[in-house]
């Protein structure tokens, strides 16, 4: 298979040229404990093991340029994800499932998901989901049968998923003099129970963590990181095969480090401009209708290989 | 022949084209001003100070919402859309900082003397 590096290359471009739509998802595909991601359109050529399919940003209720109607780019991921040959094992959703938190659109939201195929579709909050109420909405929505406010972990197929919540009691950045970075949080609750459920693990198992926002810092001005993320990671340091799955920034993104692979997520509803690319991190706008879902494909991404298996690396950004 | 409550509109017509043409100089001095611009994922201005009694108000110009969020919470706007404003008199002096709770990067500060 080394030898084929260069064609592996021209496959990535390509699978990068399919999944240039705003409705895109990820396949994850799960090869002897250790992950790669493949394009939808070719889940079928798996030979074994299983795969779960990462979705993003929804957004519901969301109505402005580039997308006016963030519901059915939804619906056409989810219908991207029925039609495969090969269907996943679940869904995850790692959040901003709503613009605003509101019942109307968490409903309109269940609606589309509810048509998922999969078994099951597992969430994480975003902080356009919980920033009115704590959480409380969401929870009672998306959290039923989580921990604390709505974490939670499970096995499938002797890979272990945890899903951590970094988007409450966000802090305030610093700039008005009073420190803080406006980054996420995972909480020392949430750290001490996932110290604890990590721990009678073995080294070997494969261990899959989902979150919203970025576990590693991408951006520190547009706040694109996790305050404690690092206490998270060092329970982690351990495993042998790590991969840290968010969204957040509606745009893909990979990086390695040790034996932690990171990944962001498109968004189903607009992309956002690469860091430091633009004034601020809102929608990119001036995207013209036809061309909204060939926009999200231009993130410049390559792909390397990691020793044993093809993993996504972050080799792109400026 | 001008009656009274004429010259009384008028006054108040002079007054108030006098006052638009002030905030519209001053939209970007941060020195006295009673409005927040919320623009670019920043609060314009960022730090602004009023006398005690003064009634602030916040009006967003972006197309994401965003909210005003006392750090200590002690005040909190709902999420505001375009267009969207929100109030808060403030009749106790001292230093009052907030942030968006979506965009926790956005900081600014009322100081009330």
């Amino acid at each position: 298979m080394s030898d084929k590096d260069e064609n592996n290359q021209m496959e990535r471009r390509n699978f990068l040229k399919c999944m240039a739509w705003a409705g895109a998802g990820v396949v994850w595909m799960m090869n002897g404990g250790v992950l790669s991601s493949l394009p939808l359109v070719s889940a079928a050529k798996r030979k074994s093991g299983f795969s779960f399919v990462q979705i993003s940003d929804s957004h519901i209720g969301f109505n402005k340029e580039p997308n006016h109607d963030v519901t059915k780019t939804l619906q056409e991921a989810v219908d991207k994800i029925n039609a495969l040959d090969d269907q996943p094992a679940f869904v995850i959703h790692t959040g901003d499932i709503t613009q605003l938190a509101l019942p109307e659109q968490f409903d309109t939201a269940a609606q589309v998901l509810k048509t998922v195929k999969a078994n099951q579709v597992y969430y994480v909050p975003g902080e356009h989901d919980v920033f009115t109420d704590d959480g409380s909405l969401y929870l009672e929505r998306f959290g039923r049968g989580t921990l604390g406010k709505g974490w939670q972990s499970f096995d499938y197929e002797g890979v272990h998923f945890i899903g951590l919540i970094n988007v409450l009691n966000l802090k305030q950045g610093s700039g008005t003099g009073l420190g803080g970075t406006g980054f996420g949080q995972l909480g020392p609750e949430q750290l001490t129970w996932l110290e604890k459920d990590v721990k009678a693990l073995s080294s070997s198992t494969p261990v899959v963590v989902f979150a919203h926002i970025p576990l590693w810092t991408i951006y520190p001005e547009w706040g694109w990181g996790t305050d404690d993320s690092a206490q998270a990671l060092s329970y982690l340091k351990r495993f042998g095969s790590v991969t840290v799955l968010n969204g957040h920034i509606h745009q893909v993104m990979q990086k390695v480090e040790g034996n932690i692979t990171f990944h962001t997520a498109f968004s189903t509803a607009f992309p956002q401009p690469a860091p430091g690319t633009a004034p601020a991190p809102g929608p990119i706008k001036d995207v013209p209708a036809e061309k909204l879902r060939g926009l999200l494909g231009l993130t410049d991404v390559s792909y390397v290989r990691n020793g044993r298996s093809l993993a996504l690396v972050d080799s792109t950004l400026k | 022949m001008l009656t009274k409550s004429k010259l009384y509109l008028l006054l108040v017509l002079a007054l108030s084209v006098a006052g638009l043409s002030l905030t519209r100089a001053h939209a970007s001095a941060p020195v006295l001003a009673n409005e927040v611009v919320i623009e670019n994922f920043s609060y314009k201005p960022t730090t602004l100070t009023v006398a005690a009694g003064t009634t602030v108000t916040w009006v967003n110009h972006d197309d994401e919402p965003h909210t005003v969020t006392e750090t200590n919470k002690r005040f909190n706007s709902k999420a505001l859309d375009n267009g969207d404003r929100f109030s808060k008199d403030f009749t106790q002096p001292g230093t009052y900082n907030y942030y968006c709770a979506l965009h926790p990067k956005m900081t600014g500060q009322v100081i009330v003397k």
